[in-house]
């Protein structure tokens, strides 16, 4: 038995609604320690941010499963609907956060929309999410079409780089992390375009 | 020189120590009734020095790291003694000075001020310090010196921020010689009658209230009198986002967002926003910019 086979063995035993579990303790944990001083003396900042890049990591997680399969076997198939509508539940709370505790009144969230183009660059990311978690389900596979599905959530594309963009047009001074999640991103994304197979180039 | 700045705050003022010690349990109680809205206009003027905790812990210092808690983790690194601080340019008595040898003979002053983030937060410190005015008229500025230049020191081996590069180290800032010489501005040795921490600029660092906090450079080794304005590391970075001046201006924007509200450290998750005040509530400085657009010289 391959690595890949005996690693897709357990993982066939973990039901996908593990994700959910996880992803929900996680988010609830962060607030607990914003709340209680663990997120240190300036939670708002704090927690927006955790929220931020846990969404941001799970946009990641989904791209990964397919060139994950391609490459080495190891099937998570059965996790991505589950790791996408998390994703979306996190960035919901990395909004809300953003536009309750911090901005704090409705007319300065439209503002901050509109006027400051990284928070229009995340917003508009977000907003391509909805009509992905509205129909990350099988009734609206079959209703849609498989064909159709699938060209409608090639959005996570778009919705992923805009993200990493976002993340990056507010770091201050030269930072590579948010540097690093876009470069990931955009080659997550190449593998679907761009043939690495270089194994099979003829000689 | 310009009107003294009289100071209206006591050390009553300050909170005693047993008192900031306990203050966050009692604000985390408190905020979650006050939740959002209800609080709505707090207001900027109140000058309730924030704790220790708080002002030690939440910094922004690059050479140690871009994030909040990096200085307060990496700081401890930083070699503060021996330190000399070279002082050149257009002054009578140039020198490397030993840090007793420059403040020998000058006065130590408990100065509580506000502190106002160009990101939007905002802190009340109470500050040990020396008005620069003193340290400048020890030296001996000689006429035609139009600016005063600083510079931070660089430890590559020690600053885990000099070695990604995240500027153009060493961090270099500047004032106008008259910001320079306003009572308000001082170069501070000391928070709460404790020696500075490492992540708040030990062993000595410019304190210029009515600016944006990047102004108040940290841990000083030069100081130079010259008649051309001087580089400053932010500017540098980014132009368009920041000006030399960059005093505290809600009715200008930093490009990527609202410098018109802020949020003071320590009110906890439910903390509101509060309206940040013009010059950052010290009005006595606008004669410093008579005839200057604010809107342009950002």
């Amino acid at each position: 038995m391959t690595p890949s086979q005996a690693i897709n063995g357990v993982l066939r035993k973990v039901p996908a609604w593990t994700i959910y579990i996880v992803c929900a303790a996680w988010t609830g944990w962060l607030f607990y320690l914003a709340l209680t001083g663990g997120l240190g003396v300036e939670p708002i900042n704090a927690l927006e941010r955790e929220y931020g890049e846990l969404g941001l990591k799970l946009l990641v997680l989904g791209l990964l499963v397919t060139p994950l399969r391609k490459w080495t076997g190891v099937n998570l198939l059965k996790f991505r609907r589950a790791i996408g509508v998390s994703a979306f539940f996190v960035i919901l709370a990395h909004f809300t956060v953003w536009a309750v505790l911090d901005v704090q009144t409705w007319e300065r969230v439209w503002t901050e929309i509109v006027k400051r183009p990284y928070v229009t660059v995340g917003m508009v990311g977000f907003v391509l999410m909805i009509p992905l978690a509205l129909t990350s389900n099988n009734l609206s596979v079959r209703k849609l079409g498989a064909a159709t599905w699938r060209k409608l959530h090639k959005l996570t594309y778009p919705v992923a780089v805009l993200g990493a963009v976002h993340y990056l047009w507010l770091a201050r001074g030269f930072q590579w992390e948010p540097i690093i999640y876009l470069l990931i991103i955009l080659g997550l994304i190449a593998t679907r375009y761009v043939s690495f197979d270089w194994k099979r180039q003829p000689a | 020189m310009a009107h003294r700045w009289t100071n209206d705050l006591t050390r009553a003022d300050v909170t005693p120590k047993s008192a900031y010690l306990n203050r966050r349990q009692i604000l985390a109680g408190a905020a979650g009734l006050g939740a959002i809205g209800l609080a709505g206009r707090a207001s900027a003027n109140t000058l309730e020095p924030n704790t220790l905790e708080e002002i030690a812990s939440y910094n922004n210092f690059y050479e140690f790291g871009t994030g909040k808690t990096d200085p307060a983790q990496n700081a401890h690194k930083l070699v503060t003694s021996p330190w000399s601080i070279k002082v050149d340019g257009m002054v009578d008595n140039p020198g490397e000075y030993s840090l007793g040898d420059l403040l020998d003979g000058l006065t130590v002053e408990e100065r509580i001020y506000r502190f106002r983030c160009v990101e939007a937060w905002s802190m009340v410190i109470p500050w040990n310090g020396i008005e620069l005015a003193n340290i400048l008229n020890k030296v001996g500025v000689q006429s035609g010196a139009r600016y005063v230049a600083f510079e931070t020191v660089v430890q590559p081996e020690n600053m885990i921020g000099v070695q990604r590069r995240v500027l153009d180290f060493p961090y270099v800032e500047g004032l106008r010689l008259d910001e320079a010489m306003h009572p308000l501005t001082i170069m501070a040795t000391g928070i709460y009658d404790e020696p500075i921490y490492n992540q708040n600029g030990a062993p000595i660092r410019l304190v210029v209230p009515w600016k944006y906090g990047f102004k108040s450079i940290k841990s000083i080794v030069r100081i130079t009198l010259q008649e051309d304005e001087p580089p400053t590391s932010w500017n540098k970075a980014n132009a368009r986002e920041y000006g030399f001046y960059s005093n505290v201006n809600p009715n200008v924007d930093h490009p990527r967002w609202s410098q018109a509200t802020e949020r003071r450290i320590g009110g906890g998750l439910f903390a509101p926003r509060i309206d940040t005040l013009m010059f950052n509530g010290y009005p006595e400085v606008a004669s410093l910019y008579e005839g200057q657009d604010l809107t342009v010289d950002i």
